[in-house]
């Protein structure tokens, strides 16, 4: 019972901790040198390149990171079951990227449903570097 | 002449209270006629963030199983969850299915179902198709409406549970 309790403390707290968009992004560049030594630094035009990149899925079907946020990062984009999606880039949603967990989460399933794969710590990294340049 | 009287008032008003009792039969405030409004923060946070909130009395405890256990390939889309919200929202789910929340929509739901039948579309009921049949397929293919599972569309209560023919409205 207590141990529970703790655990469910140190979840909160680990999920209170708000980070800035900023500090998401050192965190996945600190992941990418790791992964790479070459990897130098976060870059926005890679990152433009990967949100905007159709990929043709097993299905047929093509997708980008687009189809759903629209091309324009500031602006809401929408599901495929009509729900709206706020803005991607923080200076249009100061909430983008604030919470680590958060931010992962639709990495695991985004990266799975347009790439059908995971992502590099490095695309991540060049992905925020771009959204954070959008202003 | 009075007593004579006072036999017609009660009457009058016995039938108008009766009148009105049988039509609430598909009404709001009905007790466990209709699906109460339920809240569960992790279930409208994750389970909204793509899609209307359904409420769990639209499908049987065995359907909400098989959907929560397949959310790396939930209708076509990764909704994958780490297992503790997982667990936690699946809890809420059955406890309030249509087969365990007592409400007589829900039991006309879970009944309709054959018991072989596990279905992760609340659409595939017959108890849903039942309920709109007369809805042609022009209606549901209207830009405001878009498909089946666009419940709210119609039904602006949806996501509180409220399906109270009252409260439809069809846009055009």
């Amino acid at each position: 019972m207590t141990k529970t309790f703790w655990l469910i403390l140190l979840i909160l707290s680990a999920n209170a901790q708000a980070a800035s968009p900023a500090e998401a992004l050192q965190g996945y560049t600190a992941q990418a040198k790791q992964e790479n030594p070459a990897y130098k630094a976060p870059s926005a035009s890679k990152g433009d390149v990967f949100f905007h990149a159709t990929h043709q899925l097993g299905n047929g079907t093509s997708v980008s990171c687009a189809t759903c946020h629209t091309a324009n990062p500031r602006q809401p984009g929408k599901t495929r079951a009509n729900k709206e999606i706020l803005p991607m880039a923080p200076s249009a949603n100061t909430q983008r990227f604030t919470d680590a967990a958060k931010t992962e989460k639709w990495f695991r399933r985004n990266c799975q449903d347009v790439l059908e794969r995971t992502c590099t710590a490095q695309e991540k990294s060049d992905f925020i570097a771009y959204l954070l340049s959008v202003k | 002449m009075f007593t004579r009287k006072l036999l017609q008032a009660g009457l009058l008003f016995g039938a108008i209270f009766t009148t009105g009792y049988l039509l609430a039969d598909d009404h709001e405030g009905g007790g466990s006629r209709s699906l109460a409004p339920v809240t569960q923060p992790k279930w409208q946070a994750e389970c909204a963030s793509c899609h209307m909130l359904y409420h769990p009395g639209l499908l049987p405890e065995r359907s909400w199983r098989k959907l929560m256990g397949g959310l790396d390939k939930h209708f076509g889309e990764n909704a994958s969850l780490d297992k503790l919200t997982q667990q936690e929202i699946l809890q809420f789910l059955v406890a309030n299915s249509a087969d365990h929340n007592g409400s007589r929509r829900s039991e006309k739901i879970a009944s309709s179902i054959p018991a072989q039948a596990t279905p992760l579309r609340i659409t595939e009921t017959a108890y849903f198709q039942h309920k709109h049949d007369e809805i042609s397929a022009s209606v549901w293919k209207r830009p405001k409406i878009g498909s089946q599972s666009n419940c709210i569309a119609c039904h602006s209560g949806a996501e509180k549970g409220n399906f109270s023919e009252d409260y439809v409205r069809i846009p055009r």
